[in-house]
């Protein structure tokens, strides 16, 4: 019973504390999947730690020194029975945590895609310095600090960053993901329900980190077509200069749209970063005062 | 002629580090002032700066880790106050800029140069005396090692007046700590100052793998050893193994820094995430290398105070060198979330959780050992109680988050920042205040307060619980580590509790300075003649406190497990000695004058002063030849000497 028990107590009192966001209020099936492994895992272990805990105290109470009720046998310490005991029971935890932990991480490993009767929406996400780029190639839209994604439409991300290492993470949706320079790393997320859902960089990436923040907009599959018609109307395009100066370090920066990207301009960014030198200063290192930066 | 060094480097613009600096540049200064006036520094230099006695040298490691810890706390209670204040549209008194360099001195500062020395400090002190023999294998070694571990700290000190320290966090992943993006000297204080005490480190490590392997008491068989010192020896030989791994991945990274190569770059087949695995394949040893000896703290102080032999001794040597093995196969899950494949990530998942058996068995150990046992409560049971409580608490976050998917949701949150603070403080800092509270009289021939001891483990552990809890659920809402400021106004009133822990630790910390200046004060009606004050079961009780330069004057004949224990039933610890000629080692400055050299090299190659540079690492090469061809290192001491001296000890002593 209290298998079952703890963790919806733990559940109440962090919901009671305030968590209507957050991995413990998941709004897709891989979030939702991520909480059930967690409360199960806690589940197992209370099953230990509880008791274990509960003997400590116990034992340090009824065995201390001026209680005169207490039975003694200071002689003791080597019992085998108990010590095979003593290996047992955290060998059958970690057997079976081992084992949800085996079927855990493959059913959940972010590259495998979501089963869902409508085809999955392609998008490009491209860390920047201290934004995040949504490229959506089958659209040739783009947006920054915002994506909206259909409700019941599983997404299929293809990650990068044209700067140092971040991690894409939107908390009720499920796993977060790093994304790294010349690299390519692969998410898939569903958002089951309409809502609006706030993602973060899980990385520190430098001075703009804290505000490296956006929304992911779950809409209906219709709102979903009137804003990309919409946004493919209007606005400016994301054509060479303009990338050039979106990736220029920047902090806090509002959502923006674009009507229309470049082609491939996220296997292009892959291309640029994997042969940038990260290092062209360092010539310069021996030829002394460098700049000053910062304080 | 001076590098990169400029009057810009000295942050003038910024009170807060100027004001800090010049504070602690009074109480150095006063601090010197006193001792030269007073005529103390002739002693302070024989006896403490050119010791070569492991229990000068074990003391000294402790007292830098404790001054150590002052820095990495303010760092702390600065980092909770900024996040308590900048939430929602405000951005609080710290500045990105700034801020950044506080956590990230913070986590290098609590790591190597808190964490690192108090374990250190106390092998060293311990490991000889509970071995049963007079010295360890180098000590003029362990002396370099110790002062270089001290310069490495300076270094870190001196980036809070001249330039700036890193704002990469503690780990400095590349490409955030390349050039292009870390281009002023903050990494490279980050980088110099781990280099130079990591050497240090990996120095203290061999002298404690070869004495724990070579020098023992006669009898003293491996599976004789007193279970700190089977924790010890693990931790030295994992020190041995990991920390050339950080050397090396430091060696790269400065590489890439200094002459453009191409280790962690994109570009010319370098990769960014071959850091992040070196990074940690130290990393994680490095967290055992810090808890196995906390573990035997806590296994001498639950047998000690419950009056009984440690339950399961075999069992728990066996868990201690299961996890020694076991610690170097787990590094990958600190990045479970890079995209590795899921049979990689189960595997070091599983790996991860299997770590928790042993771990286990130690728990349940130290249960049984209290079982039917009579429990006096001294100070450093309750750190042990306190400790079994809460990490076994911490070793379940732990194990939450070494199931993969469970950490693509968690990892890099304030969960993990609550979960690895839970097992450091909650194990290692608890351990390492036990030890200290528990062998205090050892080292100083007195015991420590009992009233403030309790309150400041009172503080401890309520500021811990005070502290983390909240960071724990914040993290289960969503909140990363590291931001300078917090977008939702509905987490400030946990970060407000998570700052009022801080304070109550703060407490903790106060009560620990007042327990030992009054212990200090009132040292008299606390002095221990007996060497013996809580009817301890190993070596380090048998002879005096403090003990003399020998440690023995006669080599303790070992029969069993808790020696000590045996001797005192068989009668047969107070026999009448027979005195030999022994030799002890001289003292020696080349400790403190490589590290000196090391300090100036190390601050030379940071600003980039290449002459400079040259010139010191000459003089510290220089230095080792000079001692290298001294022939004159040892010092006799004749038996008369010696039985002089026991008898001048003994008179103090009250024979049981």
């Amino acid at each position: 019973m209290r298998y079952r028990a703890l963790p919806a107590l733990l559940l109440s009192a962090a919901t009671l504390c305030g968590c209507s966001e957050g991995v413990l209020d998941p709004k897709g099936p891989i979030a939702a999947a991520e909480r059930l492994l967690l409360m199960n895992s806690v589940g197992i272990m209370l099953v230990v730690v509880v008791p274990v805990i509960v003997a400590t105290l116990a034992f340090a109470w009824w065995y201390r020194a001026s209680n005169p009720r207490a039975t003694r046998t200071l002689d003791v310490a080597y019992e085998g029975r108990i010590e095979f005991v003593t290996w047992s029971i955290p060998a059958l935890i970690v057997i079976l945590l081992g084992g949800v932990s085996w079927i855990g991480s493959h059913q959940l490993d972010p590259r495998t895609p979501i089963a869902a009767s409508s085809p999955p929406l392609r998008v490009d996400v491209v860390a920047l310095d201290w934004k995040w780029l949504f490229i959506y190639p089958d659209q040739g839209i783009a947006a920054v600090n915002q994506l909206v994604v259909p409700a019941g439409t599983p997404v299929q991300f293809r990650l990068t960053s044209a700067t140092v290492m971040n991690s894409f993470f939107v908390p009720q949706l499920g796993s977060q993901i790093y994304t790294m320079s010349g690299m390519e790393t692969h998410l898939h997320l569903l958002a089951d329900s309409p809502g609006e859902y706030p993602g973060i960089s899980a990385n520190f990436s430098g001075d703009g980190f804290a505000d490296m923040r956006f929304t992911v907009k779950a809409v209906p599959p219709s709102d979903f077509a009137a804003w990309v018609k919409q946004v493919s109307g209007a606005g400016p395009a994301l054509d060479d200069a303009g990338y050039a100066a979106l990736a220029k370090p920047s902090e806090a920066v509002p959502p923006t749209t674009y009507s229309a990207v470049k082609p491939n301009l996220f296997e292009r960014i892959l291309d640029e970063t994997a042969a940038r030198n990260d290092n062209a200063a360092a010539g310069a290192a021996w030829c002394p005062p460098a700049p000053q930066t910062g304080g | 002629m001076l590098g990169r060094l400029t009057w810009a480097a000295i942050p003038f613009n910024e009170p807060l580090p100027l004001i800090s600096a010049a504070v602690v540049g009074i109480v150095v200064l006063a601090v010197l002032v006193t001792v030269t006036v007073k005529g103390w520094l002739p002693y302070l230099w024989r006896e403490w700066l050119t010791s070569v006695d492991h229990k000068h040298i074990g003391v000294m490691y402790f007292g830098l880790g404790l001054i150590m810890l002052l820095r990495g706390f303010s760092d702390a209670i600065m980092m909770r106050t900024q996040q308590a204040i900048a939430v929602g549209t405000a951005q609080g008194y710290l500045p990105p800029d700034h801020y950044n360099q506080i956590f990230s001195a913070h986590g290098a500062i609590m790591i190597f140069f808190v964490a690192m020395p108090f374990v250190i400090g106390l092998m060293n002190f311990v490991v000889p005396l509970q071995l049963g023999v007079r010295d360890v294998a180098f000590p003029v070694l362990n002396s370099v090692a110790f002062w270089l571990t001290a310069s490495g700290a300076l270094l870190i000190n001196v980036s809070l007046v001249i330039g700036n320290f890193a704002r990469t966090g503690w780990m400095g992943y590349p490409p955030l700590s390349e050039l292009a993006f870390s281009p002023d000297v903050g990494v490279d204080y980050y980088l110099w100052s781990l280099q130079i005490s990591g050497i240090g480190t990996l120095l203290g490590g061999v002298n404690i793998v070869t004495t724990i392997l070579k020098l023992r008491a006669p009898g003293m068989t491996y599976f004789r050893m007193p279970v700190f010192c089977w924790t010890s020896l693990a931790s030295s030989l994992l020190i041995v193994a990991a920390f050339p791994i950080l050397t090396a991945t430091f060696l790269m990274l400065l590489l890439d820094r200094y002459l453009g190569f191409h280790f962690f770059t994109n570009d010319a087949g370098g990769n960014q995430m071959m850091y992040v695995n070196l990074f940690w394949a130290w990393g994680h040893p490095e967290v055992y290398i810090l808890i196995l000896p906390a573990f035997g703290v806590f296994s001498e102080v639950f047998a000690t105070f419950s009056g009984k032999a440690l339950f399961g001794y075999r069992s728990m040597v066996l868990a201690t060198l299961a996890i020694c093995v076991l610690s170097f196969m787990v590094w990958l899950h600190h990045f479970f979330t890079m995209g590795a494949g899921a049979d990689v990530n189960a595997f070091f998942g599983i790996m991860s959780t299997v770590i928790a058996v042993p771990t286990g068995v130690k728990v349940f150990n130290w249960l049984f050992t209290m079982f039917r046992g009579r429990i006096v409560y001294r100070t450093p049971v309750l750190f042990a109680v306190g400790f079994v409580v809460t990490f076994v608490i911490g070793g379940m976050t732990g194990v939450l988050l070494a199931v993969p998917p469970v950490d693509f949701v968690l990892h890099n949150s304030t969960f993990l920042v609550a979960h690895f603070h839970n097992v450091i403080i909650g194990g290692v800092v608890f351990g390492a205040l036990a030890g200290y509270n528990y062998w205090f009289p050892k080292v100083f021939g007195f015991t420590l307060d009992e009233r403030f001891g309790k309150a400041s483990f009172w503080c401890w552990l309520i500021g811990f619980y005070l502290a983390f809890t909240p960071l724990y659920v914040l993290g289960l809402m969503g909140m990363t580590r590291r931001l300078q400021h917090v977008s939702n106004p509905g987490w400030q009133p946990l970060l407000l509790v998570a700052e009022a822990g801080a304070v109550v630790i703060m407490c903790g910390i106060l009560c620990q300075i007042a327990q030992l200046y009054v212990s200090i004060r009132t040292r008299e009606q606390h002095r221990d003649l007996t060497g013996d004050p809580w009817n301890g079961r190993t070596l380090e009780w048998a002879t005096t406190s403090p003990p003399p330069p020998y440690n023995f004057a006669v080599l303790p004949q070992v029969e069993t497990i808790d020696a000590f224990w045996d001797m005192k039933e068989h009668g047969t610890a107070r026999v009448a000695p027979v005195y030999e000629t022994i030799e002890v080692p001289r003292n020696s400055p080349v400790g403190i004058v490589i590290a000196f050299f090391a300090t100036v090299a190390g601050f030379a190659l940071i600003w980039r002063i290449w002459w400079l540079a040259i010139m010191a690492l000459l003089g510290a090469a220089i230095t080792l030849l000079v001692f290298g061809w001294l022939d004159d290192r040892e010092r006799e001491i004749s038996a008369a000497e010696m039985a002089e001296t026991e008898r001048a000890r003994s008179g103090r002593r009250q024979f049981a």
